[in-house]
């Protein structure tokens, strides 16, 4: 009875839903759970940015964006759940990013055969770098895999050029997430004949006193963190803790926000990040984010994450979703364009610097171009380095390349072996 | 006026003691059998299969199997979560080894493996009682969780440490894999839900349900009247564990699609199926729909409700919905201690008596 009444209601609830619009853009966010604390900003930058578009330029190509929002707490279930109620949406959702490793992997396959594309921007699988073999997953401009090797490369240069016999900690999240860099970091200690230590955490990632007391023990050279959410700021305040160096624990690139480190106070001071975009708020185009969106009371959440490193990345992410669906409307020459035109939009994205320079983001990211074999662009990243005292992290590298000849082979092998359990022909 | 019981003579024993003794019940009970089978799987659709009824469908599974545990039996177990793992890994590792067996028979396989994981942490029952019995269930989930993560063999050695489950069909239909049908996906659900809650019932009302149930009232009694606590308890293990079992391999291989451990069958898992069978009702097969129904369908029409109709930001309806659900927990425990299906047997009563309720 009980369910049948629901089942009723429900039916009521989905009849009623949003207008139609030409350009749907999904963002699975999470503002709540143990991950609210990343997830917020991502999800303000990057709702920001089509807002901008929508109210600066009336959209793309004269097509509004409509933006749907759906809550999925980085949760796999209710990402499934948020995947399915929203692919219909307005003629079908162009491309989805769903922030999570993951949910990711879930939806790798059903997004596959419903033919929408996926971009990982900096998480996922890593092997979708293939796109003959992921044909609707893009994981442009960077991956964990040159994120391992970036960090690895960092420590070499501090050290000179050889670290053979130091002790490397990677302290990571105990999920798919958490995992992809150990297939790389295990090649390249063979390589540069360093010892790594592997220190999982638990889901959410509170708990991790044993951990850095096994730091504290064995007292590694240097700690790698692929944390996120709630577990970098207690990793970060843990090393304080210890007294670990904090210059020489390096974070991927979502282990490196302000609110990671704000926690720890003045200690956290000199804590580093990877990253493959540029810092801070000095960009024309958060001059216009301010006057049309912020100063129109339309800013997403609660509008007090902008400049935030998270908040560039969100932004970022629709930077490029947009200059994706530039170049999809260019080669069809249609501006409603469905996924699988945005799909090609995004296979012949070519990101320039007099690109960037144009939307207002002067030497923001690198440049890239993507193809049909390379969906997951150059790997190149920068570190950055926490300033307490400024309260900001601060570029202290120059962009560097990561080891792309011990990356393509994993990323060869690992597609390969995709291909052959799932049946998949490479397309080029 | 609804029940019109006159006339409705049982001339047989087995008339007597069956399900719905009750023709109206029973009645209604053929037409959601075949509203379920042969109406839904036309009409619905990929958002209705994965976000309503393959979580309702599976989770009632799980609720069944942890009901007669703790509803029937009496041992508190915490250990859901992980039980369910034993079965989607047993699912995956079947699946990936023998492709050319049916899907059908690894789901029952990978039960069966559930059962035997699940008497081997059963056995502490038979020295200890209540909270103590919850710590080492509460055990084995962890232990099970931790084991999926640090055996390489259990993920087939994949980089992740995900498991996905390959294309799999049944007379040439896909039930597993991104290209499974909608309905297909609901229909191989739909089987092991009849089954299971057959089972379930005819087990709980004929000699095994009345010996758990003796166990469940005062082990000792039982004891000096010829129930074999070691057998009684083990097999409730066993019965439940398969069950757990089951929904844990669906959960795994059709809802799903790829899982990872610590995430998908984390204690909260555990404590979600325990909430439902609370919720629902101790010792009922119904209750046991009941809780599910109430658990998995309630927050998704809050959020359909509060974010497609009312258009509220998500993050508020994401937290208004856990006031809400909790609330309402508290509200219907407070208002009906024995859960849902103890409701549903008072208004049943009423509407017997209805209209000339003296």
């Amino acid at each position: 009875m009980k369910q049948r009444l629901m089942a009723t209601a429900l039916a009521a609830a989905m009849a009623a839903g949003p207008a139609l619009a030409d350009l749907t853009v999904v963002d699975t966010s999470y503002r709540t759970g143990p991950y609210a604390a990343n997830g917020i900003p991502f999800s303000d930058g990057y709702q920001d940015y089509f807002t901008l578009l929508n109210e600066r330029d009336g959209g793309i190509g004269g097509e509004k964006i409509n933006l749907v929002e759906c809550e999925t707490g980085y949760n796999t279930e209710k990402g499934v759940e948020c995947y399915e109620a929203t692919k219909g949406e307005g003629g079908g959702a162009l491309v989805y990013q769903p922030l999570s490793t993951g949910i990711t992997y879930q939806l790798i396959p059903k997004a596959t055969a419903d033919g929408i594309p996926l971009h990982t921007m900096g998480y996922g699988r890593t092997s979708a770098k293939n796109g003959s073999v992921f044909k609707w997953v893009f994981n442009y401009p960077a991956n964990y895999w040159d994120g391992a090797s970036l960090a690895v490369t960092h420590i070499l240069n501090q050290e000179g050029g050889d670290i053979s016999g130091k002790k490397i900690a990677l302290v990571y999240h105990n999920s798919a997430y958490g995992k992809e860099p150990i297939r790389t970091l295990e090649e390249l200690a063979k390589k540069h004949g360093f010892e790594l230590t592997l220190l999982p955490v638990d889901h959410p990632g509170q708990e991790q006193k044993s951990q850095w007391l096994q730091i504290r023990r064995e007292r590694p050279d240097y700690v790698l963190m692929w944390g996120w959410g709630v577990m970098n700021q207690v990793a970060i305040q843990e090393a304080v803790n210890i007294r670990f160096p904090m210059d020489k624990f390096i974070g991927i690139w979502w282990s490196g926000s302000e609110n990671d480190v704000k926690a720890a106070g003045a200690k956290a001071d000199g804590y580093k990040a990877l990253t493959f975009h540029n810092l801070g708020s000095d960009y024309p185009v958060y001059d216009d984010i301010q006057k049309y969106v912020v100063d129109a009371g339309k800013a997403a959440g609660a509008g007090d994450q902008i400049g935030t490193v998270l908040y560039n990345r969100g932004m970022y992410a629709a930077v490029l979703a947009a200059e994706a669906i530039k170049t999809a409307q260019e080669m069809s020459g249609v501006s409603a364009i469905n996924s699988e035109q945005m799909r090609d939009g995004m296979e012949n994205l070519e990101m320039t610097d007099a690109k960037m320079a144009a939307l207002g983001l002067p030497n923001f990211g690198p440049e890239f171009t993507v193809s049909c074999e390379n969906h997951g662009g150059n790997g190149y990243g920068a570190v950055s380095q926490w300033n307490a005292e400024a309260g900001e992290f601060e570029l202290i590298t120059d962009y560097y390349q990561s080891d792309q000849e011990i990356i393509s082979k994993l990323v060869v092998e690992d597609s390969k072996q995709f291909a052959e359990e799932n049946g998949i022909e490479p397309r080029c | 006026m609804f029940y019109r019981e006159a006339g409705d003579f049982k001339t047989s024993y087995t008339d007597d003691s069956q399900t719905f003794p009750i023709r109206f019940d029973r009645y209604r009970y053929y037409a959601v059998l075949v509203a379920a089978f042969a109406v839904v799987p036309v009409v619905i659709d990929d958002y209705w299969v994965n976000a309503v009824f393959l979580p309702f469908l599976i989770y009632a599974i799980a609720a069944i199997g942890l009901n007669i545990l703790v509803g029937y039996c009496g041992q508190v177990s915490l250990g859901t979560g992980g039980f369910m793992a034993v079965g989607a890994y047993a699912v995956y590792k079947l699946m990936t080894a023998f492709p050319e067996v049916s899907i059908f028979f690894h789901v029952i396989l990978a039960g069966g493996i559930t059962a035997a994981v699940c008497v081997l942490f059963g056995l502490p029952s038979l020295r200890i009682k209540g909270f103590y019995l919850a710590v080492a269930t509460l055990a084995a989930q962890f232990f099970l969780v931790w084991l999926f993560n640090r055996v390489p063999w259990f993920y087939n050695y994949s980089a992740s440490g995900q498991i996905s489950a390959p294309e799999r069909t049944i007379a040439g239909v896909p039930v597993t894999g991104a290209e499974t049908a909608p309905w297909a996906a609901y229909l191989f659900c739909l089987v092991f839900v009849t089954a299971s809650a057959l089972i379930a019932r005819n087990l709980t009302r004929g000699m095994a349900g009345r010996k758990w149930m003796a166990i469940r009232d005062m082990d000792i009694a039982a004891e000096i009247i010829g129930v074999n606590p070691l057998k009684a308890k083990l097999s409730a293990f066993a019965v439940s564990g398969f069950f757990v079992g089951i929904s844990g391999a669906l959960f795994f291989a059709v809802y799903l699609g790829a899982v990872e451990v610590g995430e998908a069958f984390g204690i909260n898992k555990s404590f979600l199926v325990l909430f439902m069978v609370i919720i629902g009702g101790l010792g009922s097969i119904f209750g046991s729909f009941a809780g599910a129904a109430f658990l998995v369908l309630l927050p998704v029409l809050l959020k359909n409700v509060l974010v497609g109709t009312l258009g509220w930001p998500t993050d508020l309806a994401a937290h208004l919905e856990l006031i809400i659900v909790g609330s309402l927990i508290i509200v219907f425990l407070v208002a009906e201690p024995h859960g849902l299906a103890q409701l549903w047997r008072v208004a049943k009563e009423k509407l017997r008596l209805w209209p000339f309720p003296y």
